[in-house]
């Protein structure tokens, strides 16, 4: 059966807020969870012992425990959070760019990547199957002809590396050096007063017409409309996706969980997710179409 | 330092080196390299025509193969390399790790540079590239703040380019899906952000709008000027209020910080704009080669000429340009 996991927590909450929703994920049907900051390197509300400490208990309520690492890295600073990260030999490491790979390699830590990482062909993961890697992400902009291919290719290679896609929740799109909610606020990045804990969903960035773009979360950018996969699980379950990743939100996550885990085992949900949080599904990008899109059954 | 300029086209090349370019860099005519744009870019008769031009006056040629191929275009990317070396470039500009690899394995003689697209941040990422691939030389991500240059270059095990100006992408690259999640095309998979044949412009009784793949990106009232619906340079609604939500229309202008690149041992600084005329390089690369002469001569003394600035600012979007992450405020 297909795993599922619950990927980091891609927007900036309340140390309360995160303990509460791992307290509840315990309990969830997944398999795999991935905890750590990805985003932005001023959200320091857990430190590193934080998660280590989180980390424990959900391997000790069973679940399979991955440390996510910092999208991008820019600074000295960041490269020291990294180490932290990864000076250890209890869990896997989610590798988010090229700086965690490489002290993954060096720390001798098995690493999965993670989807902003640019896996588009095979010899990229026989690359990165030499160094250590034990599973990927599907980059988000590729759809289901090329993941079959990669997969077919890898079974050809002889190589088991199973791969991983995100199939919900809002895509992570693109990462800068600029925060766009202190941009909003007119605030500087380094004064930000942390206004990204106002926005537990980020905040709507619409075109003059209304149309729903895209969401911004401090220095990344996520998409106006929520992916949404969950038909195409038994597909996925066809070509031998090893892991579904559902992207947390702070609402509804629980009924998410549950529906997904009902359709992986054959079951076919009354409805679609609870949209708890206002926002159009799409999925083109599984089609080869604009990510924004929504291709009908 | 050495001065790098875009070749879109011959033409490019060659105003790029009887301008004063130390190297030029071109693409193929086709999705393997990240300015695809119609009518630009190079077969192989022209491009060997100037590799021979700019090899007779001691420039050198890049060859970008620089996005990133999916199973089915393997074979195709795979070729270009094979092409880039048969032509006897001097360094090819790679950002797929696959391709590297088998670059690397393939022609161990002939120079890797990781592309921007790569998007190696940090002084750890290019030591993954360099122990990997054996990269000679990487261009940094216009996301970087002079100190982090700083930092990263102090560490760094290969040569460093970075850019000096032209359009400023915000957004760390090679790592930016939002032109194919409004289109079907992106600069990782086709080469492309924003692409021209999305593009749509209407008169309105509002405004002129331009829009993609029917997306409205702005909305110019009477006395503005309009430019190119780049995605990210649009006005959008955030919580009520219209505003260049991401960022303005304007270029990276990095000539104020000439002195503190060559301190900090930066090998090259690289102009964006293969898309651009042949007009539009000889202005900007013969601007780039008396600053570059003037701070080899007095390191010291290097004041920014009040004709290259406005030579420059004249070819910027919307007449304005930034210092963009290397000042720290930007962000």
């Amino acid at each position: 059966m297909m795993k599922l996991s619950l990927g980091p927590i891609l927007w900036f909450w309340s140390k309360q807020t995160v303990f509460d929703f791992y307290a509840k994920a315990a309990e969830w049907p997944v398999d795999t969870i991935y905890l750590g900051e990805a985003v932005c390197s001023r959200r320091r509300e857990l430190k590193p012992d934080d998660w280590f400490d989180l980390a424990r208990d959900l391997k000790a309520c069973g679940k399979e425990v991955v440390l996510s690492t910092q999208t991008l890295i820019e600074s000295e600073a960041d490269l020291r959070r990294l180490r932290r990260i990864c000076d250890q030999n209890e869990f896997l490491i989610e590798a988010n760019d090229q700086s965690a790979v490489q002290v993954a390699i060096r720390h001798h830590i098995p690493f999965i990547t993670g989807p902003s990482m640019n896996i588009y062909n095979v010899a990229t993961l026989k690359v990165l199957a030499k160094q250590g890697l034990k599973g990927w992400n599907l980059p988000v902009e590729l759809g289901k002809d090329t993941l079959e291919q990669l997969i077919n290719g890898l079974k050809q290679e002889g190589l088991e590396l199973p791969a991983e896609v995100f199939a919900w929740g809002f895509l992570p799109l693109a990462w800068s050096s600029r925060c766009f909610t202190a941009r909003h606020y007119n605030l500087p990045k380094d004064n930000c007063e942390f206004r990204c804990l106002e926005h537990p969903d980020g905040m709507e960035l619409r075109s003059r017409e209304s149309q729903e773009l895209f969401r911004l979360n401090g220095i990344s950018t996520l998409s106006g409309s929520r992916y949404d996969l969950m038909r195409e699980l038994p597909a996925m379950d066809r070509m031998g996706v090893g892991t579904v990743r559902l992207s947390p939100e702070h609402q509804g996550m629980e009924e998410v969980v549950r529906r997904f885990d009902q359709v992986r085992r054959g079951g076919v949900p009354a409805t679609d997710p609870l949209q708890l949080v206002e926002a159009p599904p799409c999925n083109g990008y599984w089609y080869g179409k604009p990510g924004m899109d929504l291709v009908a059954d | 330092m050495e001065l790098v300029c875009p070749a879109g086209s011959l033409p490019a090349l060659k105003t790029a080196i009887d301008n004063g370019a130390n190297a030029v860099y071109f693409g193929f005519r086709d999705s393997t390299n990240a300015r695809q744009f119609a009518g630009l870019n190079f077969n192989d008769k022209r491009a060997a025509e100037g590799i021979e031009y700019a090899h007779l006056r001691g420039a050198r040629v890049f060859c970008a193969i620089n996005t990133y191929p999916q199973p089915d275009g393997w074979e195709h990317w795979k070729g270009a390399v094979d092409r880039a070396a048969n032509l006897s470039v001097d360094a090819i500009i790679l950002a797929d790790m696959g391709l590297l690899d088998y670059a690397a394995n393939r022609y161990p003689d002939i120079p890797r540079h990781l592309s921007v697209q790569g998007s190696a941040t940090s002084y750890e990422a290019l030591s993954f590239y360099k122990d990997n691939f054996d990269i000679r030389r990487a261009v940094l991500p216009r996301v970087l703040s002079l100190d982090q240059v700083r930092g990263v270059a102090k560490h760094s095990p290969v040569e460093l380019e970075v850019f000096a100006f032209g359009s400023l992408c915000i957004m760390a690259e090679g790592r930016c899906y939002l032109s194919s999640y409004l289109t079907d095309e992106s600069p990782n998979t086709r080469g492309a952000c924003s692409p021209a044949k999305a593009v749509r412009w209407q008169e309105t009784p509002r405004g002129l709008e331009s829009r993609l793949n029917d997306v409205l990106i702005d909305r110019y009232g009477q006395g503005e000027s309009a430019g190119y619906p780049t995605l990210c340079k649009g006005r959008f609604e955030v919580e009520g209020s219209v505003y260049h939500a991401i960022e303005e229309p304007v270029s990276l202008n990095t000539l104020d910080l000439l002195p503190e690149l060559q301190e900090l041992g930066i090998s090259a600084v690289k102009i964006e704009g293969r898309q651009r005329s042949p007009a539009y390089i000889a202005d900007v690369a013969r601007t780039w080669r008396q600053a570059l002469d003037s701070v080899e001569r007095t390191p010291g003394m290097f004041t920014v000429e009040n004709d290259w600035r406005s030579t420059l600012s004249g070819l910027s979007e919307g007449g304005l340009t930034t210092l963009g992450a290397y000042h720290r405020k930007w962000k």
